[in-house]
């Protein structure tokens, strides 16, 4: 970003986040345009790096633009955004020419670069490329080319806090401010207490989004009634749960968002201090919030005396070092103080005794992204949102086996299948098995579970969980018992060790899991029926686990059990006296056989087989020897003429 | 690589033990692990005991007591990788260079590491050679990857 001269910063913090004069709006208004990039002079093209596109080699394609503007030798101007949620049309490029809309072309890498730019600048479209255009009224449309506003993708979301997501540049808070962010946090400097910012949250309804679902406004208030000569304020960053990355793609995207949410929500607590506690491994997000956090210094919107309004905050970020269980407030408050993150009895509660004693708020980022909009458009508008008890939009990340990886935001109450139908549907065009909600901590879904509507109270009868909003489909090809199995082994390695039914807890269910996937496939009486004893107790170890955990790591541990074993239990029973896994997945209880017919006796797969199981001479069908086969399924994937096959 | 640590202990002069986490951070950007020096260092800067300073630097998933190897493989193993089979790749890797995850190679040739995500699930499975990532991986795209690496 260019540095900012003494005049722009007083242009900002005096003109555009507080009233203009009335002889000053047109001006003010004009700026603001040139600075949304509604009148340009010059082409600009946007490229979006995120970690997600980043796999997809968007670094690449930015070097490439690079190279293309610098050889050409032409005045173009290259801005790097976040994520619009396409994940799988990674990596994204858009183009705005002077006078025209802003198009967005899809999956362009590297060495498409040039032939795309080339095209738009002579108003010729790649048209396999190209994913939509922006709408605006003052702009000239492309022709044929589909607005973001007409596509379901985008019509079936209600996107609030994505809104500026892949449209502004996350690395200028210029771009930022101009879209509206930290008006109002100068807004509640000026005309409200702390008090009076604390009760329009709680009256919105919001509801924290870590999973817990606790109202933000009400633990708030505890902390601010707190009195003490420190208080802190902590933003939970660190979404630490496999298969969820919304929370990581908004910060990446629209890192102001989040600091303005953080400023206003510390002046609600009474925090003078408030830390970010993100992870290590999150580079760009690091990048992107230490980039953010400094710009903010420099326009005064973080430091001593904020705006002349007598209140004062500094943020800093905590790069955590990995513990899935810092997920939890007081773990997280313990690897804070430089300790091992492990969950303390509660009470006493953070908003009485928090970080280094001081009553703290804890808060996860996409509950704090909500503030500014609820300040600025009230609580009443807030509250319209959502269903009675659930207000407000939710984020997901939907993954696994489905169609487009996307993030979205929907409003609380839409159903399961609608979300699933947004990331484009099963892939393949196969069936679809489960949805699995939460990650770790969350619990599976069956198809005909899928009109559920996604809001707190409902899913808790259900003994699903939203989690902080990871969802993973699955279809007929994943079997349930090796994803229990996953998550469960999961949980053990992430187990703090500190109450028993936890630590142990999770180490014999996985161990049971284990058992019934295992080896030998025939069935002698004394191996069934330990597998049996096996299934009883996994449900009556689950249900102490979850009411005996000192945590809500332990607690909610077993939920993936739980939903697996209520609603696929049949597939547990396959398991355990079938031993056979219609999915093939647990490899134990495949067993391998080569069609004679098929084979060429190319030993391929010999070659390749790890226990050296496959025997036969050469241009003669080969054999599979059932003993030390261990069923890897290695040679099915080499073999050329399908010869391979498994009962 | 004593001095080198003794340098950057020298940037928290009057710290406490709630500056230990970032002091470990940074010796391990410095020096790629957590050797047995450092943490005895740590320990005089802070008036900790060695012992505490392990405890907290192995309950961590970020720092490693070895040193990378010339390759350093990442494994994404998300639900997003496990659904799409990085089990199978995650095989094929430790058979091929000989190494469990977590371990480094004898010839400091190459480590494995297995991360919980990478958060680029569109593109699962993932793996990451010295941080530049391969994506949307079947098993013959990963050996002709290692092959290229065990060549080189």
């Amino acid at each position: 970003m260019v540095k900012l001269s003494s005049d722009d910063i007083s242009f900002f913090t005096s003109k555009v986040l507080y009233k203009p004069s009335d002889d000053e709006v047109k001006l003010v208004e004009e700026k603001i345009a040139v600075l949304k990039r509604e009148k340009i002079v010059k082409p600009i093209v946007f490229i979006g790096v995120t970690s997600s596109s980043v796999v997809a080699g968007a670094l690449k394609t930015l070097e490439a633009a690079k190279e293309y503007i610098d050889s050409s030798e032409l005045d173009i101007e290259l801005v790097e955004v976040g994520s619009i949620g396409l994940c799988s049309f990674d990596p994204i490029m858009d183009v705005q020419l002077p006078g025209k809309s802003r198009i967005s072309f899809q999956k362009v890498t590297a060495d498409l670069v040039p032939s795309i730019l080339d095209g738009v600048l002579n108003s010729y479209l790649l048209e396999e490329h190209v994913l939509g255009q922006y709408r605006n009224q003052f702009l000239q449309p492309w022709p044929n080319v589909p607005y973001f506003d007409e596509l379901s993708f985008f019509s079936s979301q209600y996107r609030v806090l994505m809104a500026n997501c892949g449209v502004i540049s996350p690395n200028s808070i210029v771009d930022a401010i101009a879209y509206g962010a930290y008006k109002a946090f100068a807004n509640v400097l000026r005309n409200h207490t702390h008090d009076e910012v604390c009760k329009i949250v709680e009256e919105s309804g919001l509801r924290g989004r870590g999973g817990g679902g606790y109202p933000t406004g009400i633990k708030w208030k505890k902390t601010l009634e707190e009195p003490a000569d420190q208080k802190y304020f902590i933003c939970n960053a660190d979404e630490s749960d496999p298969g969820a990355f919304m929370d990581r793609l908004l910060m990446e995207s629209d890192p102001h968002l989040l600091i303005e949410g953080i400023a206003i929500s510390a002046y609600a607590v009474g925090a003078s201090k408030a830390f970010i506690y993100t992870r290590n491994r999150y580079e760009f997000t690091v990048l992107r919030l230490e980039q953010a956090i400094s710009q903010a210094y420099e326009l005064g919107l973080l430091g001593h005396n904020i705006l002349d309004s007598g209140y004062s905050l500094d943020i800093s970020i905590r790069k955590g070092p990995g513990a899935y269980v810092c997920g939890e407030e007081t773990a997280l408050i313990q690897s804070l103080e430089g300790k091992r993150g492990m969950p303390t009895l509660k009470p006493p509660y953070p908003s009485t005794n928090g970080l280094f004693g001081k009553p703290t708020a804890i808060n996860n980022i996409e509950t704090i992204a909500n503030i500014p909009l609820i300040l600025n458009n009230g609580s009443e508008w807030y509250s319209g949102i959502g269903t009675e008890k659930s207000k407000g939009t939710k984020l997901f990340s939907v993954s696994g086996k489905v169609n487009s990886v996307c993030m979205v935001e929907v409003p609380l109450g839409v159903s399961i299948a609608k979300v699933v139908e947004l990331a484009g549907g099963v892939a393949k065009g196969r069936k679809l098995k489960a949805v699995q909600m939460g990650g770790p901590s969350g619990g599976c879904a069956t198809p005909e579970l899928l009109n559920t509507p996604i809001d707190f109270e409902t899913l808790k009868e259900l003994g699903l969980s939203m989690g902080s909003g990871g969802i993973s489909v699955y279809d007929d090809t994943v079997c349930m018992i090796d994803m229990v199995k996953y998550f469960m082994h999961f949980i053990q390695k992430e187990s703090c060790g500190k109450c028993i039914p936890c630590r142990e807890g999770s180490r014999r269910m996985l161990e049971i899991l284990d058992n019934i996937t295992r080896r030998p496939v025939t069935d002698d009486g004394h191996n069934t029926l330990e597998r049996f004893k096996g299934v009883i107790h996994l449900e009556s170890l689950a249900e102490v686990m979850r009411d005996t955990s000192l945590c809500g790591l332990g607690q909610t541990a077993p939920n993936p059990i739980l939903s697996t074993l209520k609603y696929f239990r049949e597939e547990f029973e396959e398991h355990i006296f079938d031993r056979k896994c219609t999915a093939a997945v647990c490899r134990n209880l495949r067993t391998f056989y080569i069609d004679v017919d098929k084979c060429t006796g190319c030993a391929a797969c010999a070659k390749k087989c790890p226990t050296n199981a496959i025997i036969g001479t050469p241009r003669s069908p080969y054999f599979i020897v059932e003993e030390k086969c261990i069923g890897c399924g290695i040679c099915e994937d080499v073999c050329k003429f399908s010869a391979v096959f498994f009962k | 690589m004593e001095a080198k640590i003794l340098n950057l202990l020298e940037r928290y002069s009057h710290a406490s033990i709630e500056s230990l986490i970032p002091i470990l951070q940074d010796i391990q950007d410095e020096i790629g692990f957590l050797s047995e020096e450092a943490i005895v260092q740590v320990g005089k800067h802070l008036q900790m005991p060695t012992s505490k300073i392990y405890g907290l630097a192995t309950f961590y998933n970020q720092f490693r007591f070895h040193p990378k190897g010339k390759y350093h493989i990442q494994l994404c193993h998300g639900t997003s990788c496990h659904v799409m089979g990085a089990v199978n790749l995650l095989e094929i890797i430790e058979k091929k260079l000989k190494i469990k995850a977590g371990q480094t190679s004898r010839d400091g040739s190459y480590s494995l590491e297995i991360v919980p995500c990478m958060g680029a699930c569109a593109f699962s499975p993932i793996i990451s050679v010295n941080g530049e990532f391969h994506g949307n991986l079947n098993q013959q795209e990963l050996e002709n990857i290692l092959d290229e690496l065990v060549n080189d």
